[in-house]
């Protein structure tokens, strides 16, 4: 058989995921963690921060529930349950961090660790920035013409 | 109290739907997720730049900031802050300096994972 | 030009022994294997050294059971899924056998018997051989995929890497289960560069070497009780079958899958079945070898099924390579 007619076969076969139950899944974690984050941001306001360091406290509190779930070995349960659920909000940034962290420390905690921590992250970090950069030369450019 | 329930619904809803939309890629698509997480944060920082990432968060709040597109927002909004203030090196420091808060928590937390915690077996 | 080497003296395995995993353990061969460990860590650090322990403890256990020291051992053929197969270096270090690594990625099981064989073949006396093969899903998952803590779900073609070996014992005109006839397979490509789905990747080199085999000995599929394929899970079981109906050959009453065998795959969440050296390893000696002894089977093709690739290849968009050989067994002599 040719590759290109196996290549059909294979696709044709292949099981596929469950996507409405992945979907679901997705959609009320995933909602159920901005809901939380939706209030540890409203009870940091009433306790007198202003709106925006509000949002960074719950980002620090979100990352900190991740990496200790993540450390006691839950967060991948979730996770395979949940799908992009927990993958999108900021808690699978900080999985994404934790898991490669905790995976080398076999190698060290200095060289192991140290050299390892963005792998999986690491695309995110970078693209993230040089998206910032981009951007930052388009307005400064702009800003230059307007003003 | 009604407003904070409002609030509540847009944020589960909007941040939801950031959540559905990546699962549909996932499962509909060969994007990868690591794929899909780089998209989301560049899709953040587009908003970020065309001026709609401020619309979206007062409407969402949580449902905004939460997803990693609030990352890429975050970004967008950093570097204009910045090169508003700095000029041409707020194009070099604004990104990071956006992004400190979450990724220094990220960092931070998981050295200690590291320390406090060993890697356990996956479970089928 | 591919050939069937027959065996000018059958090879008997006279002794071998079966390992798993907390996941092994609550599988439907659970009973059957030897020792298992609920922590996946046989005593160790670290994953890597996890495995060396399975390793080394599997072949220990064989060599118990047939009442032999690690010294009257002339040949170890040992392969793992680690880079380098370190595993299996690092594990029998100590016992000073006569050391051959070999890798063949899920096929290694297979592959090592078939080395084991042909070396003990070639000797004018009657040395002992020992074939050991394991599989670490946590090493594994670390080096081919993602950091084991890593959350993220995976498609239904995937497969579970077992935390599984197996350690077999070999002799000329030994009693147990008889290597008759053998056969080194061709590598395969069939195009597919998706990690997740490894039964697609494999299946064709296993319809070529079933096909070939056949064909090479003019023998048909019903000669034998059983053809075993090593880890093709529900996926590559059923490719395999269409690719050999196109050809003519029926596999639909007398195929298994040792990939199918090792977990209940419709309560648990394995998708496709289990995959990784280890599996075919376990299998064999748990469920294959004690059914030829007691006469269940008296003829059956082994082949694990290997899938070749490293995690450089898949990143630069290699196609994932198949290759299967073959072992033939009989059960033994009354």
């Amino acid at each position: 058989m040719e590759k290109k007619e196996y290549g059909k076969l294979v696709k044709r076969r292949a099981s596929r995921s469950p996507a409405l139950k992945n979907c679901l899944a997705a959609f009320f974690v995933g909602g159920g963690i901005c809901i939380l984050g939706q209030c540890l941001t409203e009870l940091w306001v009433a306790l007198g921060l202003d709106l925006k360091t509000a949002g960074t406290v719950t980002t620090i509190v979100l990352v900190f529930l991740a990496a200790l779930l993540t450390g006691i070995g839950v967060f991948d349960r979730i996770a395979r349950f949940a799908g992009a659920g927990t993958l999108v909000p900021v808690t699978g940034f900080a999985n994404a961090v934790v898991s490669p962290a905790i995976d080398n420390k076999s190698e060290g905690l200095l060289l192991g660790v140290g050299a390892k921590i963005f792998t999986v992250a690491g695309p995110v970090l970078l693209f993230g920035t040089l998206a910032g950069v981009v951007w930052g030369l388009i307005y400064y450019i702009f800003t230059l013409f307007v003003r | 109290m009604g407003t904070f329930f409002l609030h509540l619904f847009w944020a589960g809803l909007v941040g939801g739907l950031f959540c559905l939309i990546a699962q549909l890629l996932i499962d509909y698509t060969a994007l990868t997720p690591a794929r899909i997480l780089v998209l989301y944060v560049v899709a953040g920082v587009v908003l970020g730049a065309l001026g709609l990432f401020t619309p979206l968060k007062n409407l969402a709040g949580a449902g905004a900031t939460v997803p990693l597109i609030g990352f890429g927002g975050n970004i967008a909004e950093g570097v204009r802050d910045a090169v508003d203030t700095s000029g041409l090196l707020g194009v070099m420091t604004g990104p990071l300096t956006a992004a400190a808060a979450g990724t220094t928590a990220a960092l931070v937390f998981s050295y200690l994972a590291a320390i406090l915690f060993s890697s356990k077996p996956k479970t089928q | 030009m591919q050939q069937v080497i027959t065996l000018a003296r059958p090879v008997g395995i006279f002794a071998y022994a079966a390992a798993g995993g907390k996941e092994e353990a609550a599988g439907p061969l659970g009973a059957s294997l030897d020792f298992t460990d609920g922590s996946d860590r046989f005593g160790q650090k670290t994953w890597e050294l996890s495995e060396s322990e399975l390793s080394h403890q599997v072949l220990a256990l064989a060599l118990g059971r047939a009442n032999l020291s690690h010294k009257e051992i002339s040949f170890l053929f040992s392969g793992d899924l680690q880079n380098q197969c370190v595993a299996s270096s690092i594990g029998h270090l100590e016992t000073e056998i006569p050391f051959v690594g070999i890798y063949g990625a899920c096929s290694t099981c297979t592959e090592g018997l078939l080395l084991a064989s042909l070396t003990l073949s070639a000797c004018e006396n009657s040395p002992i051989a020992a074939a050991v093969t394991t599989s670490h899903n946590s090493a594994a998952e670390r080096q081919f995929r993602t950091p084991v803590e890593y959350g993220g779900q995976r498609p239904p073609t995937a497969q579970w890497t077992a935390t599984a070996g197996g350690a077999f014992l070999l002799k000329k005109d030994a009693a147990g289960a008889q290597i008759v006839r053998v056969m080194v397979g061709v590598m395969k490509d069939g195009g597919i560069s998706d990690p997740f789905n490894m039964g697609a990747a494999m299946a064709p080199a296993a319809a070529a070497s079933i096909s070939s085999y056949l064909s090479l000995t003019n023998t048909k599929p019903d000669d034998y009780d059983a053809i075993v394929t090593g880890d093709l899970g529900d996926e590559g079981s059923e490719l395999l079958k269409i690719l050999l109906k196109k050809q003519n050959i029926d596999l639909s009453k007398n195929h298994l899958d040792c990939g199918t065998l090792l977990y209940n795959l419709k309560e648990k969440d394995v998708h496709a079945g289990a995959s990784g050296c280890g599996c075919s390893a376990a299998v064999l000696a748990a469920k294959f070898l004690p059914a030829l002894e007691a006469g269940e089977y008296r003829k059956i093709l082994f082949l694990s099924t290997g899938a070749l690739m490293s995690p450089s290849s898949v990143l630069q968009g290699k196609t994932i390579l198949g290759v299967a050989p073959v072992i033939e067994l009989h059960a033994p002599k009354r």
